[in-house]
């Protein structure tokens, strides 16, 4: 299982923190991949797509979003980051 | 990487309590091996609205456990990669903080005072762009998210890190 956390005002804006996708019987291999099928789910889950607004970190790494997936990874989606 | 990095004292706390500025520079210069130099900075929070109102301001910090303290230390490594730092402590609050608060705190040891005064703005203008960090701020029952800025995406690319 996949799981997936969201941080910040990304977080408020799905009113989701955290969830488990399964990608079996999907046809999910990289991030972008997976990005397309949670926008499937319609407004707000298209602001996954925006690329300037929401960064990705694959078990705790920022990445691009031509990843790869496996299945068994932490994926994050959040905006820039703003401490300091 | 080189050997040197595993010699140089790394110290990165993530924590919602204050810190000891004083307490944290004797640290550094008790664990550092001969520091000529130690460069200190310290973010605090800055007024953003109209201080004649009388709401109260606040900014909440919120961040990714885990990948926080990794994107730090990593962030210190390549700053001792650089330059020659015999120490580096960098502290973070996060939760709820209230107006002239302290936020974070950058602490460099050196031979020389040029590597640490780099060593501490590289590590802070990294901090900005890359540690996973985001600031919400409060007036009264108000609240919004804060906009990251092109500007410290431009200081922290001016140090071009190549093969980074």
């Amino acid at each position: 299982m996949l799981t997936i956390r969201y941080f910040a005002s990304l977080r408020e804006s799905l009113d989701c923190e955290e969830e488990r996708v399964s990608l079996e019987n999907t046809e999910v291999k990289t991030v972008n991949d997976l990005v397309l099928q949670l926008s499937s789910r319609g407004s707000p889950w298209d602001l996954l797509q925006d690329t300037r607004q929401v960064l990705v970190a694959v078990n705790q790494t920022i990445c691009p979003r031509s990843q790869a997936l496996h299945g068994d990874e932490e994926v994050a989606f959040f905006p820039p980051m703003t401490g300091g | 990487m080189s050997n040197m990095i595993h010699e140089v004292d790394i110290k990165i706390r993530v924590q919602s309590s204050d810190f000891d500025l004083a307490e944290e520079y004797a640290r550094l210069r008790d664990v550092s091996d001969n520091p000529g130099a130690i460069v200190t900075f310290v973010g605090l929070v800055r007024d953003f609205a109209d201080t004649s109102c009388d709401r109260e301001q606040s900014l909440t910090l919120e961040h990714y456990p885990g990948m926080t303290e990794n994107a730090l230390t990593r962030i210190a490594e390549r700053a001792c990669q650089r330059w020659p730092l015999t120490a580096c402590t960098v502290i973070h609050r996060v939760g709820k903080l209230l107006g002239s608060e302290q936020i974070v705190a950058v602490l460099v040891a050196s031979g020389h005072r040029d590597a640490a005064f780099s060593g501490a703005e590289f590590i802070m203008d990294y901090l900005k762009t890359e540690a996973p960090f985001w600031k919400k701020q409060a007036v009264g029952e108000e609240s919004e998210w804060v906009a990251s800025k092109e500007s410290d995406f431009q200081r922290a690319s001016r140090w071009h890190e190549s093969g980074d």
